[in-house]
């Protein structure tokens, strides 16, 4: 054949050009220091964030204690790293709970587009949207008890409809695609396009809403446990730190700066991933960013 | 002196050249065709001489403007020279208007950008770019948005804003391509009569050479970033002396090899279409307006023979997609019936009947799942095989033979669409058509988005196809040329409407319906276009 075939090494330039972002190469570090603290303290912790040792109480950061101990003489590097486990735990199953039943809503929608089954589902998703997330899960967790697993499910309702929503405007427009079109031509049903066709093409709108979601539910955690509606003591939890911290700022600032800076720093790692993955899959913001 | 000179143009783009050497002059008053197939460069050629390249360019060479030297000028000199001096029309008119400005403001935005003058003035000014590109003001007043114009009145709204301020050169990429053959040929007209009255010179940029032909004073021909062959129109369609200008010529006008097929009128048609109507609900005004209905498609009937290849011809919004949609059991139809040999289609159509048929669409790239290896896309119709298809060996030999019959190899299937040119996914779009031996294939504008050296193959292996294995064909599309050339008949459908019906040599040579006879004048038509030059004489046409 006389026209020459255009041979893109589409996954090697994919890998060239997620190096090549600084925002994702920043973003994806700050987060796997995180995820590799939380992962360690599963195993191994400098001391034990159970024990109390009142006679060492508010140190400042030292050789022994690194990032100094709190009001009860606990280690704060000990105390950020299984609460990273807490923070990060929560986030992932919240984001999980928003995916798992989301984008099944939003394919389901965008295949019904038009019809009273489109509407019950947005209009359904409207209805959270309208709530204020914070002020609900509160609520939740306030009727239910506080604790993380109530801490993780009104994080994770909230997510629903964000993840619902996502999927449905993307289905919508692959669905006029040929491709789709021809999928239909050869009789393949609705749901069978949606997971063979439709899914496959919106993974990447998914993992970057993803990200940003799991910053903004390590927020959301921090927020709770910070009123004591999260991860209850003993366990730690970065929210119930800056909480307990709070009436000792004058005297051991460290105390409030070290998890406060440990929550900023994971949501700014993740928000800076989410952007850089973003523009890795939308060529047309690639360039833009320098 | 002329009024554009290109020297030796050289344009790079992060290190991979993009154009080498591009010499092209236009005077002032003469109409310069730049033709080319796609990523030849021609595109480019304009952006460079408006300095609209992308970021990571870098120029050689030598653009001059009456004189003035424009390669190495800063972009903010540059803005002085684009919309005053240098116009510019761009192919889409649906993406190139703001939709939310009206067209009197879009029009003197050019005006006020360049000319320190009023509101009121500019929109003087838009007034009469308006008039001129023939948007009277009782029916087009300045405050009509775009999305209440037609593709062709878009298109004019974008010259009016090209030469509100006369510049003496007008660049158009591809103006009538989105358009209508009818409205193609208006737009034409109307580009030559705005270059006589104003002494305009224009760069005309072009894939077809129909439209040059009937047009160009001279003409260039670009391939791979380079200029060909470049001269006066007659001479070089006289001469040639470039292969790849011959090339050119003979696939704008290839004929495909075809059989006559031997039509069973008494057999089951292949494809049976009685009185089918498509009703789409119009969107309420009111919460309460009774319920309105548009008929896209109004009564149609028409019968395909086993083997015949039927063409159906008709502007954009005719209902001949809408029909084709019907006839897939895409889309529900409001009357009428339709049988694919026998068997009845309807939205829940059996996979009996949705086996006998299958389609080719119009877009190579956006007709397959980016995410999954030809093997698999070709696969799908196997679908509707259900228990009966074929497994293990015997589908990779049923993928081997659909690529094997479309020219590509069996390891092909093993690739990503993305490997492929826009003519091997043509390719493999006919093969996932084959796979399952249809007894009709319906193809959408199938050829259209190819370069006419890819269209050429890709109706050449369509004749051979339907010869070989007795296919029937529906060719939708509004190239009247191609679909003359690989028809046995042809149905003219305009508003919903079959007006005519015919033998494709006979239909074209002597239509009856008014507008059967304006469409075939509309359609650019390179042999008469140069018998209208009266260069024929020497040439074998």
């Amino acid at each position: 054949m006389s026209d020459a075939p255009v041979v893109l090494e589409r996954r090697d330039n994919l890998w060239r050009a997620a190096l090549g972002s600084r925002s994702l190469v920043i973003g994806l570090a700050i987060t796997l220091v995180f995820v590799v603290a939380a992962l360690v303290s599963l195993a191994w912790t400098p001391y034990d964030v159970t024990k109390l040792a009142i006679a060492i109480k508010l140190r400042p950061p030292s050789p022994e204690h690194w990032f100094g101990t709190d009001i009860f003489g606990r280690d704060i590097l000990a105390m950020i790293m299984v609460g990273a486990r807490t923070s990060i735990a929560v986030a992932v199953i919240a984001v999980g709970i928003g995916i798992v039943l989301g984008v099944p809503l939003g394919l389901a929608a965008a295949t019904l587009r038009g019809t009273l089954g489109d509407e019950v589902i947005m209009r359904g998703n409207d209805l959270i949207f309208a709530f204020p997330a914070l002020l609900i899960a509160i609520l939740i967790t306030a009727v239910f008890g506080p604790g993380a697993v109530n801490a993780i499910i009104a994080i994770g309702i909230f997510n629903i409809p964000v993840f619902a929503r996502l999927a449905r405007g993307a289905a919508l427009s692959l669905w006029t695609r040929e491709f789709v079109m021809s999928a239909r031509v050869a009789g393949k049903g609705r749901a069978r396009i949606s997971i063979e066709h439709i899914l496959p093409n919106i993974t990447n709108l998914l993992i970057v809403q993803g990200t940003i979601q799991f910053s903004l539910g390590i927020l959301a955690e921090a927020a709770l446990s910070y009123v004591g509606l999260g991860a209850q003591p003993p366990i730690p939890s970065w929210g119930r730190m800056l909480s307990e911290a709070q009436t000792m700022i004058s005297i051991a600032p460290h105390t409030a700066i070290i998890p406060g800076l440990a929550i900023v720093l994971t949501v700014l790692g993740l928000n800076l991933m989410g952007d850089g993955l973003r523009d890795l899959f939308d060529p047309r913001l690639r360039r833009s960013r320098l | 002196m002329t009024l554009l000179s290109v020297k030796k143009l050289g344009l790079t783009i992060s290190g991979t050249p993009i154009l080498r050497d591009v010499d092209l002059d236009v005077d002032a008053g003469e109409i310069v065709g730049l033709i080319g197939e796609s990523g030849s460069g021609k595109s480019m050629t304009a952006l460079a001489v408006m300095h609209l390249t992308p970021v990571g360019a870098e120029k050689t060479g030598s653009v001059r403007l009456d004189g003035k030297e424009l390669v190495g000028l800063h972009d903010r000199q540059m803005c002085f020279f684009r919309g005053t001096e240098i116009g510019m029309i761009f192919q889409e008119p649906m993406t190139a208007l703001n939709p939310v400005m009206t067209i009197g403001d879009q029009v003197a935005e050019t005006v006020r950008v360049h000319k320190r003058v009023g509101r009121t003035e500019a929109m003087v000014v838009a007034r009469d770019a308006l008039g001129r590109v023939e948007l009277p003001e009782d029916r087009f007043p300045l405050s009509l948005y775009p999305h209440e114009l037609s593709g062709g009145q878009r298109q004019r709204v974008g010259i009016a804003m090209a030469i509100a301020l006369r510049p003496r050169l007008l660049i158009a990429d591809e103006p009538t391509t989105a358009l209508d053959v009818t409205t193609q040929a208006q737009i034409l007209d109307l580009l030559k009569r705005l270059v006589d009255e104003d002494g305009m010179g224009l760069l005309l940029i072009t894939h077809d050479l129909a439209v040059v032909a009937g047009l160009a004073d001279r003409i260039a021909i670009m391939r791979y970033g380079e200029v060909v062959e470049a001269g006066e129109t007659g001479e070089v369609f006289r001469e040639m002396r470039h292969p790849y200008t011959r090339a050119l010529f003979e696939a704008s006008r290839h004929q495909p090899v075809r059989l006559a097929p031997e039509v069973r009128p008494d057999a089951v048609p292949v494809l049976d279409v009685r009185g089918v109507v498509r009703d789409y609900p119009v969107a309420r005004r009111r919460l309460f307006a009774p319920r309105r209905f548009f008929r896209a498609v109004d009564g149609v009937s028409f019968v395909i023979h086993k083997g015949e290849n039927v063409g159906l011809v008709g502007e954009s919004g005719c209902g001949k997609s809408t029909l084709s949609r019907a006839i897939l059991a895409l889309e529900a139809i409001q009357g009428g019936h339709i049988h694919v040999e026998g068997e009845p289609v309807g939205t829940g159509a059996s996979f009996a009947a949705r086996r006998k048929m299958q389609i080719v669409f119009q877009d190579p790239y956006g007709s397959f799942n980016p995410r999954q290896r030809v093997g698999k896309l070709i696969c799908e119709p196997f679908h509707l095989l259900g228990a009966e298809a074929p497994t293990g060996a015997d589908r990779d030999r049923r993928i081997a033979e659909a690529l094997d019959n479309v020219g590509l190899r069996s390891s092909d299937a093993l690739k990503y669409i993305h490997e492929f040119s826009g003519g091997q996914r043509q390719r493999i779009a006919i093969a996932r058509a084959l796979i399952i031996h249809p007894a009709l294939i319906v193809l959408d504008e199938a050829v259209s988005a190819l370069d006419v050296s890819i269209r050429a193959q890709i109706l050449d292996l369509l004749a051979d196809l339907s010869d070989r294995m007795m296919l029937s064909y529906l060719f939708i599309s509004h190239d009247l040329t191609v679909v003359r050339s690989i028809t046995d008949r042809v149905l003219v459908m305009k508003a919903g409407r079959i007006v005519e019906e015919g033998e494709t040599e006979a239909l074209f040579r002597n239509p009856q319906h008014p507008y059967t006879r304006q469409l075939i004048a509309a359609a650019p038509h390179l042999d008469r276009a140069l018998a209208a030059r009266d260069i024929m004489g020497g040439n074998n046409g």
